[in-house]
This record gives C-alpha cells, sequence and structure tokens, in this order.
C-alpha cells in the first residue's frame, strides 16, 4: 500500500472514533442524571468533535480531490467509515456510557501519548492537544467507576454488566492492518501491542479500584478496519448527514 | 424618604441602592419572590437545553455542532449558577426540581414551542436568547446580590449565544431557495412567541408592584419589550427577513415601533400547559431525572461510605 493511502486510512480512522464516540456522548444532552454531568458530558462530546474535524481535516488532504472534514463527515456512507465499533453501539444507561468511556479513554491517553513522538508533525500537534483531553475523559470515567462500583449495589451490577459486555468490543482497538505496520516503521503509528500492554494494566487497576475483577478472555468482535460495522452506525449516520444530504447545494 | 425615617435595614439598603446579601435580614415575601424568579429562571434554562438539544445530532456542520454544543452546555451552566443563587434563599435543589415536576414552579413559555427545522436554531439563538438578554441586562441590577452577579456571568455568555443565532439566519438568507424559505418561516413561528416572553402589559402583570418596590425588577414589561423590538427589526431587514406584524411601523414621537396586537389568549393557553410542547418538556425532564435516580443514589452512597472511612 502507498504511504499515502495508509495514512489516508490511519486518519480516518482517527478521525471517526472521535466523531462517531462524539456524537453518542451529545445524545445525553438534557439527559445526564445530574445537570452537573450533562455539562460534563456535552463537554466531552464537544473535546470529540473538535478532535474529529482536526484529524478529518487532515485526512481531507490525502484524497486526490481534496476533501473537507464537513464532506468526511457528512457524505461518507458506513462501509466508509473506520471508528471502531465500540464507539458507535447505542448510548445506553449511564454505567454503560462511563464503561465505554473508560476502555477508550484509556486507550486514547495512551495513543495519543505515543503519537505526540509521531514523525509527523501535524499528528505530532494534534496528538499534544488531545492528550490533556484524554488525560480529563480517562479521570472522569475512572471515579465514576469508583463512584458506581463501590456506591450502591444496584450501580455495582449495572456498571458491571456494562463493562463485562463491552470487554468483547475492547480487543479491536489495538489491530493493525499492513499500512499501520508501514507507518510504524517510518515512525508515523505507534505500536499498538506496545499500547495493548499499557493499557490492559491501566484499565485493571480501575477494575480493582472500583471493585470488580477484569473479564477474562473471550469472543471479540472486529471489522471495523474493513468498514464492516454493526446495524447501529447506519442509523446514526441517517440522522448526523440528513440535512447535508437533503440539501446537497447549500452551505451551512 | 430620607434614609434615617426608613424602618428597616432591609429598606435602607433597598433604597440605598446596596445588594441585599444572603445573611442579611429579608421580608419573608421578598425572599418567596425570589425564589419564585430565579427558580423560574433556572427551570428555563434546563428546559431550554431540550428544544436546542433536539438538533444536536443533525446539526449540518462540525463547526455548527460544536457551537450547538457549547451554547447548550453554557445554558446547563447558567442553571447550575440560578440553583446555586435560590439555594442561598435557604431552598435546595432537589426541592426545587420537584416543585417544577408538581407543576408548582414554572419555566419561561418560549420553551413549549418545538423546533421544527435548524432555522429554529438560528430563531432562538437570535430571537429568543435576544429578548432574554434584554430582561437579564436590566437585572443585573436587581436588589439581591447572588442574584445580580449570576446576571454578570450570563450575560457575557448570551450575547454569543445571540450572534451564533443571528450568523445562522444570515447565513441562510444568503443560502439556497429552501433555506431562506426555512429561515422565514423560523422567524415567523418565532417572532410572536418571543414578544411574549417580557409577559403580559404593564397594567395586567400581576407581580410587578412589590418587585418594583424591591428593586428586584428594574424595567417593566412593556419597557423591555419596546427595547427588544427596536433593536430586532433593523437586524432582520439587514438579512433580508420580514416581521410577520402588517402593523409594525416606525414612531417617530417615540423614537421606537409601534407592533400590532400579541394574542393573549395564545400566550394564556400555553401558560395553562396548552402548548405544543408543554406535556413532551416535562415528561422528559422527569423521566431522565428518574433515570438518574440510581447513578445520584450512588455517588450518595460513595460519599457516605468515603466519609465513613475517613
Amino acid at each position: 500500500m502507498e504511504k499515502n493511502e495508509a495514512l489516508k486510512k490511519f486518519l480516518l480512522r482517527l478521525g471517526d472514533n472521535a466523531l462517531i464516540q462524539g456524537h453518542r456522548l451529545s445524545e445525553w444532552c438534557s439527559r445526564g442524571p445530574m445537570l452537573e454531568e450533562d455539562i460534563a458530558l456535552s463537554n466531552l462530546a464537544l473535546d470529540n468533535i473538535g478532535r474529529a474535524q482536526a484529524f478529518l481535516d487532515y485526512a481531507g488532504h490525502f484524497y486526490s480531490n481534496p476533501q473537507s472534514a464537513d464532506d468526511l463527515a457528512f457524505k461518507r456512507s458506513e462501509r466508509q467509515y473506520y471508528n471502531f465499533l465500540m464507539a458507535e453501539l447505542p448510548v445506553g444507561h449511564f454505567g454503560y456510557t462511563i464503561a465505554k468511556q473508560l476502555y477508550i479513554s484509556a486507550y486514547e491517553e495512551l495513543l495519543f501519548e505515543a503519537l505526540t513522538q509521531s514523525t509527523d508533525d501535524t499528528i505530532a500537534a494534534i496528538a499534544h492537544k488531545a492528550v490533556k483531553e484524554a488525560r480529563y475523559h480517562f479521570s472522569h470515567a475512572a471515579d465514576w467507576c469508583v463512584r458506581l462500583g463501590l456506591g450502591t449495589a444496584e450501580s455495582h451490577d449495572k456498571l458491571g454488566s456494562a463493562m463485562s459486555d463491552l470487554w468483547a468490543y475492547t480487543q479491536e482497538f489495538f489491530e493493525m492492518t499492513d499500512g499501520d505496520l508501514q507507518l510504524l516503521q517510518l515512525g508515523i503509528a505507534p505500536d499498538q501491542n506496545q499500547i495493548k500492554k499499557v493499557w490492559t494494566d491501566k484499565v485493571n487497576k480501575v477494575f480493582m479500584r472500583a471493585g470488580y475483577v477484569m473479564p477474562g478472555e473471550c469472543h471479540q468482535y472486529s471489522g471495523s478496519q474493513q468498514g464492516v460495522h454493526t446495524e447501529y452506525l447506519g442509523h446514526l449516520l441517517c440522522e448526523m448527514q440528513y440535512l447535508q444530504r437533503s440539501h446537497p447545494q447549500a452551505a451551512w | 424618604m430620607k434614609l434615617a425615617e426608613l424602618e428597616s435595614p432591609f429598606e435602607r439598603k433597598i433604597e440605598a441602592e446596596e445588594k441585599i446579601e444572603p445573611r442579611d435580614t429579608m421580608p419573608e415575601a421578598y425572599r418567596l419572590h425570589l425564589i419564585r424568579q430565579i427558580s423560574q429562571h433556572a427551570h428555563s434554562e434546563v428546559i431550554g437545553m431540550q428544544p436546542e438539544g433536539n438538533w444536536v445530532t443533525r446539526a449540518p456542520s462540525l463547526r455548527a455542532k460544536q457551537i450547538l454544543l457549547a451554547k447548550i452546555q453554557d445554558e446547563g451552566g447558567h442553571g447550575l449558577y440560578l440553583y446555586s443563587a435560590a439555594e442561598t434563599l435557604g431552598i435546595s435543589r432537589e426541592e426545587l426540581i420537584l416543585q417544577l415536576h408538581e407543576g408548582k414552579a414554572k419555566y419561561s413559555n418560549i420553551f413549549n414551542y418545538p423546533t421544527l427545522t435548524w432555522a429554529d436554531i438560528g430563531a432562538i439563538g437570535w430571537l429568543v436568547d435576544g429578548a432574554a438578554i434584554v430582561n437579564q441586562v436590566a437585572l443585573q441590577r436587581t436588589s439581591y446580590g447572588p442574584y445580580s452577579r449570576a446576571m454578570f456571568r450570563i450575560c457575557k455568555e448570551e450575547s454569543f449565544h445571540q450572534r451564533q443565532g443571528y450568523e445562522i439566519m444570515a447565513t441562510m438568507m444568503k443560502g439556497t431557495a429552501e433555506q431562506k424559505e426555512m429561515a422565514q418561516d423560523a422567524m415567523n413561528r418565532w417572532w410572536w412567541p418571543s414578544l411574549m416572553m417580557f409577559g403580559p402589559h404593564d397594567s395586567d402583570s400581576p407581580h410587578s408592584g412589590d418587585a418594583f418596590k424591591w428593586k428586584i425588577k428594574r424595567k417593566s414589561n412593556d419597557e423591555l419589550r419596546q427595547k427588544f423590538i427596536d433593536k430586532t427589526v433593523q437586524q432582520a431587514y439587514v438579512i433580508g427577513l420580514t416581521i410577520p406584524d402588517p402593523l409594525l411601523k416606525w414612531n417617530e414621537d417615540k423614537q421606537g415601533y409601534d407592533h400590532g396586537p400579541i394574542n393573549w389568549q395564545e400566550f394564556k393557553q400555553v401558560i395553562a400547559g396548552n402548548g405544543p410542547c408543554n406535556k413532551q418538556r416535562m415528561e422528559h425532564h422527569k423521566y431522565w431525572h428518574e433515570e438518574g435516580r440510581w447513578v445520584r443514589e450512588a455517588a450518595e452512597a460513595y460519599k457516605q461510605r468515603i466519609s465513613t472511612l475517613n
């Protein structure tokens, strides 16, 4: 694979993860368990959408006819999206969202830390900003895991089931395509195997603090590297892309 | 009246334009009036998140989505300051929310109208927040310290909201025929309800008497409404929108616009719970408050657990 093609896909994955995760988080607007969390979840959504814009904007440069971040967000179809399956899963209850946030933000903190050292200056610059956000996203999620895990019997069970259900979507984070291996050699992308080791340890510490045992090996879902998604993504895109698609000539 | 002749320290402070603070002695009716007004204001900010939240997942560009999210986040923040200001009067947020759910506390009528197209998000920012600013700028001089200070912070953010709403309308008016139609339609639907936001005419306003005496309220409903109309009409013309009032006319003598009659029947109907979205807004708030109960209980249980350990 040509380097630029590999880079384009890598950037789309980063942008799509942020966009789809941001979209799900934004669904919490006016639905939080308390006003403070409503605001916090909107804030997490906002960080993600901002990050999506940065990565998609850069990805757009690698198309033969350059695309804007909006073109990529609002005019691609399901099979052209590369976000993790976990990001697109429905928002669920608060504990489910927190479990998703824990897994994803722990990964992102490590990923962006590594990407600050990327030989690609644009990626390194975006990662410098993103790592600060991811740190705060992780501590928000980890604190809630402890509160819910050690709170009431109900909260313990709800978070516990969410964390084990979602475990089956975690190992997909660390998959590397041939293109990713090529980017690793060039010092552009990190080694996901390294990240996986630290991630497992980082997440396990939260499990222990919150009074849980980390799930063992189980079936893992996969497919997003090939643009093969769950049924949920199509509906999300219908909603997100509706105005751009129904008024293709309009500027907003 | 001279200051020395006034009976209580409360009256003397009001007369001297000093702020009343939470620890000051105040008449019970003053305290209750403020709880009613501040909580209504707080509930309005929070309920207002619903019609705007209705478009977050459908915002037409990444920039528009970020601006809208940031705006709604601000509204939530305003709700927080205002609940905190009300709490200084000896009532808890949980009690205030209960009053809302029981229909004892109100929120602004305007949020009982639906956001049907993207242009409605522009209209809310421009007209609804525009009307709110006129009200809130006047409230910066209100006599209760925590309320007044909350207004200073809130006004700064509201003026940003108003500009972003106007920008949405201006962009759509420069766009396709369908976009222009959407913008004018939103204008037609939001104009009159925005005028109603200032409340009944001064001659019919039931709470104004004491509120003026205590300097909670500094300008009358009609004065504020006039101010809003005068600043908004020009803004509409500039981008090519028509104000849906055939009787709107510049009045040289009063140096302001005269407007056609407001449909107070509709206003009363919406207050009575028969607006297009009253039921939907309340059910949404109650449903999600109930859905979040287990989270709040867990947070409370965890807090207890930690304090026992320490």
